[in-house]
């Protein structure tokens, strides 16, 4: 077990080495004089003091210097500064990268509390109409984009187009300390839009696997031995059933970020992804680059704990 | 023939192709449909309510919401359908020649292509977009290069399983020519997991290039795309709620048509599935 972890734990630190390499490349192959943009394009700026920015922030050395330099800051936690806000990347990640950790995480419970029991039950009553209308509801869940899902909750819950008699804030944010009711009120709306697509998925996976772990063989000996439906079902199915759901669990972890990117533009929630968007449309490529790596070394660990938890359920994976 | 019955009798697959065919058929004519300019702008007549002008009423800039629905399913299709083309022949073309060398050399080739799934898909997109800019060409290219490791992994994977059978190995060893085995043998083998795949991978490319588009980062106007349709409404929800519905309802509609067809194909061309999703 402890030589299975130590090799995944390997493998994550190479993957995160490459993707901050790429990261790297891609950021500094593109199009577009960083120390122009720093120095504002409305007027042709003076070239000496193009030359000096540049010396300074160390763009006039060749591209593997550069690497090796920012190499060397990050391993530090260094990640630069932003253009656009003057103030260490780092720093403005870090009030954002909360957020929306407690956002997805937050979505990811929820997730799992609607999907694997609905799953199980649509399963159990296979063919019937119950399994039906959650399958069909499920392929609805995975095919809407969460940005029409967030756009269906605020029409029905803040514009109140149906007279439901109370409306949810259609967005922003509300700092714990400032009213916790306030800050939880907020989080409802975005935390259910992200979690129904993930559920459905969820939902989807339980119901197949479930499906394969009812028709083992050995589910026959259990009821020949006269053990009793509940017992068969949730002490012996149920746990046979779940172990591939947990790697659709961690499959989904990347749409699961993709869906903050959207969903956090459409209820104006602050956090990493609405930042990324702004880097983007502002060309702050330390800003960019910053939040693109912190949002993959998030996906890389969720991932890797995906990993060994799988690995400690199913011996056969190690 | 066998396969088309069998397709037939699946509901799924009738009711994806009801609403697939007419998707399809106005992403080819769409243009040549449309009642009104999609792109002519008329200020004076901004918001105006559904007429028989203006069967969907117009937007805030006094364009015809339906004749950009028409003429916003094009640049989807386009990017979904190239890219996965793109996706499924590099991808798999990657996957059999190193499941065919297999060893060392083909671990090595599946490795490299593998880099693309440590990154979230649409965060690697928002960085290839600002790279080479939006727009439905780079968008092309980011589909493909998103999705080859996924046809990669499938042809890997099974290429390598049939290549130990032992009615290759025999075709072998009668002299057969690496390219008919590959060819004929070992493709017509991996064939149906690679077309379900496709389906899969068109439905996740229509999701990604309107989501882009939402945040403005892919098909660029005046070009309508419903992505970015869906984004341009989002300030005047509680003046027109119409204006974001018509484009989601389009968008979900022909997602979900995607998905089904890809459900319904795993039935047909892969029994073990069955009913399992």
């Amino acid at each position: 077990m402890g030589k299975f972890i130590f090799k995944r734990l390997l493998i994550a630190v190479v993957m995160l080495f490459m993707v901050s390499s790429i990261v790297f490349l891609i950021v500094n192959l593109m199009p577009g004089d960083p120390v122009l943009l720093m120095l504002g394009t409305d007027s042709s700026p003076d070239p000496a003091s193009v030359e000096s920015l540049r010396q300074q922030l160390g763009l006039n050395k060749p591209l593997w210097t550069q690497y090796y330099d920012w190499m060397f800051q990050l391993l530090q936690g260094n990640l630069g500064m932003s253009y656009s806000e003057h103030i260490p990347v780092v720093q403005s990640i870090a009030s954002r990268l909360s957020r929306t950790l407690e956002l997805a995480g937050l979505s990811m419970i929820l997730a799992c509390l609607i999907g694997l029991p609905l799953g199980v039950y649509s399963a159990l009553r296979r063919g019937k109409l119950a399994d039906f209308l959650t399958t069909i509801t499920a392929s609805l869940g995975i095919s809407i984009p969460v940005y029409v899902l967030g756009y269906i909750f605020i029409i029905f819950f803040s514009l109140d187009v149906f007279k439901l008699g109370f409306s949810m804030p259609s967005g922003g944010y509300m700092d714990v300390s400032r009213s916790f009711s306030g800050h939880v009120i907020r989080l409802i709306l975005p935390s259910l839009t992200l979690a129904l697509g993930l559920a459905a998925s969820i939902m989807r996976m339980t119901r197949s696997s479930m499906l394969e772990a009812l028709s083992n063989e050995s589910v026959h000996a259990l009821r020949a031995k006269g053990l009793s439906e509940w017992n068969v079902i949730f002490r012996h199915v149920v746990r046979n059933a779940f172990i591939p759901v947990i790697t659709v669990i961690g499959l989904q972890m990347g749409n699961l970020i993709g869906g903050t990117v959207l969903c956090e533009n459409v209820f104006n929630w602050p956090g990493l992804s609405t930042l990324l968007v702004k880097a983007i449309n502002q060309r702050d490529y330390p800003l960019i680059q910053g939040c693109i790596l912190v949002m993959s070394t998030v996906f890389i660990l969720t991932n890797l704990v995906v990993d060994i938890i799988y690995g400690l359920l199913d011996p056969r994976a190690r | 023939m066998d396969t088309m019955k069998q397709c037939m009798k699946n509901k799924k697959f009738v009711f994806s192709a009801v609403i697939l065919i007419p998707v399809l058929f106005i992403a080819v004519f769409g243009p040549m449909l449309v009642p009104n300019d999609p792109i002519a702008i008329n200020p004076s007549i901004a918001f105006a309510s559904a007429s028989s002008q203006y069967p969907f009423g117009t937007d805030e800039f006094g364009r015809c919401i339906l004749s950009r629905l028409l003429a916003g399913i094009r640049p989807s299709m386009l990017v979904a359908f190239i890219g996965t083309l793109g996706s499924f022949t590099v991808g798999s073309l990657l996957g059999v020649v190193s499941g065919y060398t297999g060893g060392k050399t083909g671990n090595i080739i599946m490795r490299a292509v593998e880099l693309i799934l440590c990154f979230p898909p649409i965060l690697l997109a928002m960085m290839i977009v600002c790279l080479w800019g939006a727009g439905v060409r780079n968008l092309v290219i980011v589909v493909a290069i998103l999705y080859t490791p996924h046809f990669a992994r499938i042809a890997y994977s099974s290429t390598l399983k049939v290549r130990k059978m032992e009615y290759v190995e025999s075709e072998i060893s009668i002299g057969a020519s690496t390219l008919r085995v590959l060819g004929k043998t070992i493709f017509s083998n991996v064939f149906s997991p690679l077309i379900i795949q496709i389906s899969l991978t068109i439905s996740s490319a229509i999701l990604l290039e309107s989501g882009l588009s939402f945040l403005g980062l892919g098909v660029q106007p005046p070009e309508p795309s419903l992505g970015q349709m869906i984004g341009d409404a989002r300030g005047f929800l509680s003046l027109d709620v119409m204006y974001t519905v018509w484009p989601s309802l389009f968008l979900s509609l022909t997602i979900l048509a995607t998905n089904l067809m890809g459900d319904a194909l795993r039935d047909v061309l892969d029994p073990k599935l069955r009913d399992s999703f």
